[in-house]
């Protein structure tokens, strides 16, 4: 560790500020990214589910066009 | 080798197969980039020696350069991408280029934010119009041009169509970003880091920023993956593949 203790660390040679800033909002601005693109799948994956289990339910089915599948 | 190539490209370009491709790389990737990306930070904020002039606000770099060449690589990808997508009408390149734009826009923001606080104590000022702070604002706004195209126009081929040569254009600034500061006179200083050569970055400092850089551009990779795959499955929903999956509990 280059730091003498925990305070050393946290003041950062009186630069804690601009540092911890830093960090702050960064880790925030990530790591809510990353919860967005998770949940999103979550939500389309459920969609879909509800929708399929609706179909099934009322024993209809949107027949699925050829042209969508493949690249 | 040509042929390994031609089958990377078909089968990559499979939804189906990106799909279950993905499945078993993300598990792995996720974690993978969360540990490496916390060695390189702690690394770099508590055990890499202080700079000289600098003092420790010196540290932000090791979040502000790889976040800055993150979103950078990211915007040539989503080029390529796009690139792809018009020419061959790829889908799979279609789907990257809408997944690429949302961690790049992060990316970017943080790259200006970190350098904004680091530029304070170090220049005395939070910004400066300079020819690498203003091509990165408009990188920012580049990314978030091309969210609001995507989000604009509702089929979703022909909102790839625009973005992707909103994408391919904007690659032009991003060679603006990189030569910047050496072609310009410029507040922003050179790079330190290089490919090619001698870096004039000291070891106890270049390995925990390569590796912060690394475990950052694994976690995009991450984000990007995620991201396609909720966009694969919008697009194919009727397929009858999806159906299959959805199903099952």
């Amino acid at each position: 560790m280059y730091f003498d203790s925990f305070a050393d660390f946290l003041a950062m040679g009186d630069h804690g500020f601009f540092v911890w800033s830093a960090y702050g909002i960064s880790a925030l601005l990530i790591i809510g990214n990353m919860l967005l693109a998770w949940r999103q799948q979550g939500r389309v994956r459920a969609e879909l589910a509800r929708r399929a289990r609706r179909e099934a339910r009322d024993g209809t089915t949107v027949s699925g066009s050829s042209d969508e599948s493949g690249s | 080798m040509w042929k390994t190539i031609k089958r990377w490209y078909h089968q990559l370009g499979s939804p189906v197969y990106f799909y279950r491709f993905s499945s078993a790389v993300l598990p792995w990737l996720l974690p993978i980039s969360l540990v490496v990306l916390a060695v390189g930070l702690a690394w770099g904020l508590a055990w890499a020696p202080v700079e000289r002039y600098q003092g420790d606000s010196y540290r932000i770099i090791y979040i502000h350069v790889p976040a800055s060449s993150g979103a950078l690589m990211g915007y040539i990808a989503m080029g390529v991408a796009g690139l792809v997508a018009l020419v061959w009408r790829m889908k799979m390149a279609e789907v990257m280029l809408k997944a690429l734009a949302p961690f790049g826009a992060v990316l970017a923001a943080v790259s200006l934010v970190t350098g904004a606080l680091w530029g304070k104590p170090t220049w005395g000022t939070y910004w400066q119009w300079d020819a690498r702070m203003t091509s990165m604002l408009i990188l920012l706004f580049l990314y978030l041009g091309i969210i609001a195209l995507q989000s604009a126009i509702r089929d979703p081929r022909q909102a790839a169509r625009a973005a992707s040569l909103l994408a391919m254009v904007g690659v032009i600034n991003v060679v603006i970003v990189k030569y910047s500061v050496e072609w310009l006179q410029t507040l922003h200083q050179g790079s330190t880091l290089k490919v090619i050569g001698e870096s004039s970055i000291d070891d106890a400092m270049k390995w925990p920023l390569l590796i912060s850089m690394l475990g950052l551009w694994l976690l995009y990779a991450a984000n990007v993956l995620m991201r396609a795959r909720t966009e694969v499955l919008n697009r194919e929903r009727r397929a009858g593949w999806v159906r299959k999956l959805v199903n099952r509990p």
